[in-house]
């Protein structure tokens, strides 16, 4: 297809850049792509989680290399993997501290969306999307949680399959095809590592190209939440907007240098993160004679299974935990702010938006915990007030004072 | 950053750790009682981990396989040589490239008497018990065996009560007396049932009552060594991981600061 602009380039380049565009996607995509100036901490975590990602993806290569994924070899190929396959420890603490900073990670680039209004109109799309990857990101880490097959995946698995058996009429049958067995058995580990190490990561990788090409199309927000489009120089640059490369590519080099140094800091001397990260009770090999004292997911799941555990009804459960997920789908149509930013909203936002980040950390520790009667009360007041964010912004939102933006981007260091 | 973003990002960094403080707390409330505290281990030390395999093959092995360990792999990272672990330490039949297990049959429904018609239950393999249990359980839990008639085997366990093993180091440590009986019996007349709990998970509650040939001293350096060595046993990386990362952190704190300041070249001409 012949482009309105041929590159001027020669050789190697030039070569490809008659063949494909080249040049045309660098300039889109990184070296003419604008990024507004004023990108705060919050704007680390995309580069990150994409960091995170490629972490994750060529670890997982090399663990599948010696990892067996059936009842009998599993749990004693991941010792083996640790003990004999060298440096393999290192892959696996790569991959393993890699899912749990994933989701700090994801929590955090989340978190800076409802902050800065990052969902709202023209971002409605990169919002939706992102979910979507949350959404199979949790499927991921959850089969890949299964696989080393000890005590806790045994017995996670079992859980969170039963979950299908609350579906009215065809649950139980729904629970066996998912196993592909009465019990958690070597037949799901066999169809949970295809799903881990094939299905799931094109998905993932599909929705952050659907994601970045959607965030490339209309502009980053930032911390102001104002639109660098509307002011252009003659040649029809944002005044306000600098290349993302080499500004941000350097800028993100540093906070990925930084990152490292935390991530290697726990996967050298605490990988297993004191039980939170690699679980204790996932060092027995899986045993479905014998129940744990108790079944708990991983941490970044406890907010979800506290709701799923504060609701008496096991499909009741079942939804609301669900929905816990599904509606933040919602919220670009739910914020009728006329500002994006929280810098420029009134106290009220301010207030909703910390009482729901509160409470998704406090729902956190609850679903780590065994769960007396009070913390069942208090996950319940946790779960109510996280749903009552949701038509809580959507009026506080339109009537909570708010403060004049300013027209161009503010500089605070 | 505005100070409410500020803000924000303290406290959501600052529960994130405060979350990594909470979990490590885990392994004690898990366990009923830890009367010895913490252990003091040293699972990177050679001489400690010599020590410890030396106490665990004369002792340990012949019940408790330690099947994900290679003899070669033990010689390799403990300093020995071929011969030094194949006979001073190997007492089955296995090869140097052999994985640690031992000639006791594990018996149960079906198959010959082995462990679990001797002991009530099959001994379990340890490769992996520090990782399960944690070290301070390992560590109490060989130093709170006392005598009990009335158990099958004749042992008790004050860390992990009714425990089904005896105690294979008594000749070490001597023989120790349970002695919370009349205490507890004390404080439940006084109606302080939190406190007989209390008087039960406490040292106090055992007292050495036939000397071995170790001191109380000696043979609590003995645990903590045969702790250590366990501990590295369940994550033998241990011995170059820690090590390794030093170098690891120093490489990247200078990569991340050249970084910076490359950052900042770039930088100073966005205002």
């Amino acid at each position: 297809m012949a482009r309105a602009t041929p590159s001027q380039a020669t050789g190697v380049l030039g070569w490809l850049d008659q063949r494909m565009p080249v040049v045309d996607f660098w300039n889109k995509h990184v070296g003419q792509y604008y990024a507004p100036k004023n990108f705060n901490l919050w704007y680390y975590f995309g580069s990150l989680a994409l960091l995170v990602l490629v972490n994750q993806i060529l670890t997982g290569i090399f663990l599948t290399m010696h990892y067996v994924p059936t009842e009998e070899g599993a749990f004693a190929s991941v010792e083996y993997i640790m003990r004999e396959v060298p440096y393999g420890y290192l892959v696996r603490y790569m991959h393993s501290t890699g899912a749990s900073f994933f989701f700090v990670v994801i929590y955090l680039h989340m978190f800076r969306a409802f902050m800065y209004g990052s969902y709202k109109k023209p971002r409605e799309l990169i919002w939706v999307l992102g979910v979507l990857i949350m959404l199979l990101l949790m499927a991921e880490a959850f089969l890949g949680y299964v696989l080393p097959w000890g005590q806790m995946s045994f017995w996670g698995a079992q859980v969170i399959v039963s979950l299908f058996g609350a579906v009215p009429e065809i649950g139980p049958t729904l629970v066996e095809w998912i196993q592909g067995d009465y019990l958690p058995s070597g037949a799901t580990i066999n169809r949970f590592f295809a799903l881990h190490v094939i299905a799931m990561p094109l998905a993932i990788l599909g929705l952050v190209v659907l994601h970045l090409g959607a965030l490339h199309e209309v502009g980053s927000n930032n911390p102001d939440g104002v639109e660098i489009k509307k002011h252009k120089d003659a040649s029809g640059k944002p005044l306000d907007g600098i290349p993302f490369h080499p500004y941000y590519t350097v800028k993100d080099m540093f906070g990925a240098g930084f990152f490292l140094i935390i991530f290697a800091s726990v996967i050298f001397f605490n990988p297993t993160f004191g039980g939170l990260f690699l679980e204790h009770d996932n060092f027995v090999q899986a045993n479905p004679l014998v129940t744990p004292a108790q079944i708990k997911p991983v941490w970044y799941f406890t907010p979800f299974y506290a709701m799923l555990r504060a609701i008496p009804d096991k499909l009741g459960g079942v939804i609301v935990m669900g929905a816990a997920t599904l509606i933040l789908f919602t919220l670009p149509w739910l914020d009728r702010s006329p500002v994006k930013s929280i810098r420029y909203r009134g106290i009220w936002s301010k207030i909703l938006l910390f009482t729901f980040a509160l409470v998704f950390v406090i729902l956190g520790w609850l679903g780590s915990q065994a769960g007396s009667d009070a913390q069942t009360w208090v996950a319940r007041i946790c779960t109510a007030i996280y749903f009552g964010f949701f038509p809580a912004l959507y009026f506080v939102s339109a009537y909570d004072k708010v403060k004049p933006v300013p027209d161009r981007v503010t500089m605070h260091d | 950053m505005t100070k409410f973003a500020q803000t924000l990002s303290k406290i959501l960094l600052g529960l994130i750790a405060a979350t990594g403080l909470l979990s490590t707390q885990a392994f004690a409330s898990a366990a009923a009682c830890l009367p010895f505290g913490e252990a003091q281990t040293n699972p990177t030390d050679v001489p400690t981990l010599q020590r410890g395999a030396k106490l665990y093959f004369n002792y340990c092995s012949s019940c408790h396989s330690l099947q994900y360990m290679r003899y070669s792999l033990l010689a390799q990272d403990l300093d020995l040589t071929e011969a030094q672990v194949m006979s001073d330490l190997a007492y089955t039949e296995a090869k140097f490239g052999d994985y640690i297990t031992n000639n006791m049959p594990k018996g149960g429904r079906g198959a010959a008497p082995g462990g679990t018609e001797w002991f009530g239950a099959a001994p379990p393999d340890l490769s992996l018990t520090a990782r399960a249990r944690g070290v301070d359980w390992i560590y109490n839990y060989l130093k709170g065996f006392y005598p009990d008639p009335s158990r099958p085997v004749g042992w008790n366990n004050l860390t992990f009560p009714n425990a089904s093993m005896p105690n294979p180091l008594w000749e070490l440590q001597g023989l120790q007396e349970h002695v919370v009986h009349e205490a507890k019996a004390h404080d439940a007349a006084a109606g302080a049932g939190g406190h007989a709990a209390e008087a039960a998970c406490s040292p106090a509650s055992l007292a050495l009552k036939t000397p071995g040939t170790r001191s109380a001293l000696q043979y609590d350096a003995d645990i903590q060594d045969l702790t250590s060595f366990i501990e590295y046993v369940g994550e033998p990386a241990i011995i170059q991981r820690e090590s390794m990362g030093v170098w690891v952190i120093l490489y990247l704190a200078g990569l991340t600061f050249l970084l910076w300041l490359l950052k900042n070249e770039f930088w100073k001409d966005v205002h």
